[in-house]
């Protein structure tokens, strides 16, 4: 699939003085489950905002669904969008909300919805201020699913959901993304989570793209390198993105493949994206980013420090 | 999956079909049905009084209208025993009710969404968040005029025999905006003050709060001020103003130049004392005739009573277009506002 499910360019938002999200260029193609990741105030939230239309960009443009204006009709009706805390109306019962949902959409899958919750276990009477955490987030999810989207937006879903729910939670959105090919954008500061789902990675710091690519092409291009602190300093072979010291040893995450050398007294090892991701966001400094060749940004590869 | 084909083409978006409009009368009855409920509780309450007070008044009128002869002192006592202060406390109280509907209607239906966060469900939906907020807004809008127009039928049946028999002008400030269209026109404006407050504040309480005092604002400038100039107002030198006319003020003058009260409160002094009376009050009519007989002429600018449907009018149609406005602002300001 060649089409990007959301693509911005020069995109940022300010507000009031502070520019939450600037200069923020990237496609994120469709077909994928993109991790949205950063520290809070990163700007994951207001770069969801932009992508459904909720927020008007400062500067640049968005769009999303393959080229459409995000926040127009035909951008509503392709994206399901569950923010942050599932908001739901708390006085209304499950089957109200469903109903609801149902004349809101030009679209809705109802038996999938009313299946769905009986799988679940949430009662149709129950109104949705009294099902619990969980509950209320497979809800939101449903609602969302049952719209048929073909792009679904999560924004901070699994964070305040035990783990058992978490898990719950994202088996269903793999499951839609692999039964209906609905591609899933979903910002998280859980990076534990994100390793077992996402496939494109997208690293906010402090309003800016840090790093975007797919997850398998970023930990080919990453090793981790482990050896002597003493060596750390004259380790110049290959770009450095982070060195983390402990007592004698010195853990170097550098831009490398598998065939590259390694120094002597050093080992190299593949890499986690948890521990990608988290080298990346103790040095907001460094990038990595597709190159001109890989998609339609002009961004610079490689590391900058 | 689809995505492909249909992205492939994203000119087929022109001919997207928006979500019926009449999808939305069902969100907007199931999210609003406890304001609506409360509005027809309060004005159902309200009309089982008026009704019953009312069947009341209309016997003892009857009675009193049939009494012979009209101008026996019990015929007079019957009729002015009709006339008392519960009528016109009810009249004052009624001024509230569109506040009221407006506060607890208009207010929360953006405030509430914008507190609790629940905005950001509505708004991403496939109806698009500014067709929602204008079905939602001119639904209940019409709702509540349709209510408050209603009611004021029922307040005009109430009310007819205090202005037959002369005790009550219709023009008056508290009777005039209880009846005819304005009640409905002043229903309609609390209850896009309340939606646009609601927009601006994004806070339920603070909303309503600042919808009463809005709308009691300008409640009060159109009745002091502004009321009494959608005409230009009659005038009379004639000490006999025609009847239930609503008077905007009276002066004298004297070979056509405006006279002082205080000249006519000297001109007074030097009158008899069976004219003048002790300190003299210049409105019993041995005074102004004592006047008229010295040269000077007592003026009158009114408003007569048959000018009450032109006001009615008038009123409803500037209530009317000002409630447009207001709603097509706040629609503006859901359809611009950023998260």
């Amino acid at each position: 699939m060649n089409m990007n499910m959301i693509e911005t360019s020069g995109l940022g938002k300010r507000y009031g003085t502070t520019w939450a999200l600037r200069e923020c260029t990237l496609a994120i193609p469709a077909g994928h489950v993109t991790a949205l990741v950063g520290p809070n105030g990163a700007g994951k939230t207001t770069l969801l905002n932009l992508a459904v239309g909720l927020a008007e960009p400062s500067a640049g443009r968005v769009t999303v669904l393959g080229g459409r204006p995000a926040g127009s009709p035909a951008a509503l009706d392709g994206i399901a969008f569950v923010a942050q805390d599932m908001p739901l109306y708390k006085n209304l019962p499950a089957a109200d909300l469903l109903h609801l949902t149902r004349n809101l959409n030009r679209r809705f899958d109802r038996s999938y919805a009313e299946a769905r919750l009986a799988d679940l276990g949430i009662p149709l009477k129950r109104k949705a201020g009294r099902l619990s955490g969980g509950q209320q987030a497979q809800l939101a999810l449903t609602l969302a699913l049952a719209r048929r989207p073909r792009l679904l937006v999560l924004d901070e879903p699994v964070a305040m959901l035990d783990p058992v729910a978490r898990h719950d939670f994202m088996a269903i959105v793999l499951t839609a993304m692999a039964d209906d090919g609905v591609s899933v954008v979903l910002s998280s500061h859980v990076l534990a989570e994100l390793e077992r789902v996402a496939d494109y990675l997208i690293l906010l710091s402090r309003g800016r793209v840090q790093v975007a690519g797919e997850v398998e092409d970023l930990l080919a291009s990453h090793r981790l390198l482990t050896g002597p602190a003493a060596g750390a300093d004259r380790y110049a072979e290959r770009p450095v993105v982070h060195v983390r010291r402990a007592e004698a040893q010195a853990h170097l995450l550098v831009r490398a493949g598998p065939d590259d050398p390694v120094p002597p007294g050093f080992q190299s090892h593949p890499v986690g994206l948890e521990e990608l991701a988290l080298a990346y966001l103790r040095e907001p400094g460094a990038a990595a980013l597709p190159g001109p060749a890989r998609g339609q940004n002009a961004q610079p590869t490689g590391v900058t420090r | 999956m689809t995505a492909l084909t249909v992205a492939a083409r994203p000119q087929r978006d022109a001919g997207l079909r928006p979500v019926p409009w009449r999808r939305m009368a069902w969100v907007t009855w199931r999210q609003h049905r406890f304001a609506l409920a409360g509005v027809a509780a309060l004005l159902g309450a309200l009309a089982v009084y008026l009704w019953l007070a009312g069947l009341h008044l209309h016997h003892a009128y009857a009675v009193a209208t049939a009494c012979r002869p009209v101008n026996s002192d019990a015929c007079q006592m019957m009729l002015s025993n009709i006339n008392g202060p519960a009528a016109e406390i009810i009249a004052v109280l009624l001024q509230a009710v569109p506040a009221m509907i407006g506060a607890f209607v208009g207010g929360p239906v953006l405030a509430r969404e914008l507190e609790t966060g629940t905005f950001r469900f509505a708004w991403t939906q496939g109806v698009g968040r500014w067709r929602w907020a204008l079905a939602k807004l001119v639904l209940l809008a019409v709702a509540v005029a349709a209510a408050a127009g209603a009611f004021s039928v029922l307040f005009s049946w109430y009310f007819q025999p205090y202005l037959a028999d002369g005790w009550q002008i219709p023009l008056a400030p508290i009777v005039f905006d209880l009846r005819g269209v304005a009640f409905a026109g002043w229903t309609l404006a609390a209850f896009s003050i309340g939606a646009l407050a609601g927009m601006l504040i994004r806070r339920v309480v603070p909303a309503i709060g600042a919808t009463l005092a809005v709308y009691a604002g300008l409640i009060l400038a159109v009745g002091l001020y502004l009321r009494q100039h959608y005409m230009t107002p009659l005038l009379t030198s004639s000490p006999n103003v025609p009847g239930q006319a609503w008077i905007i003020s009276q002066w004298w003058t004297r070979g056509g130049r405006p006279v002082s009260q205080s000249v006519i409160d000297q001109v007074l002094q030097s009158a008899p004392q069976q004219v003048a009376g002790k300190g003299g009050i210049p409105k019993s009519p041995g005074v102004t005739q004592y006047l008229i007989q010295h040269g000077y002429l007592h003026w009158t600018s009114y408003q007569p009573a048959g000018r009450f449907w032109p006001f009615q009018w008038i009123e409803g149609g500037w209530l009317l277009a000002l409630s447009v406005l207001l709603i097509a602002v706040t629609v503006w300001l859901v359809r611009r506002r950023a998260a």
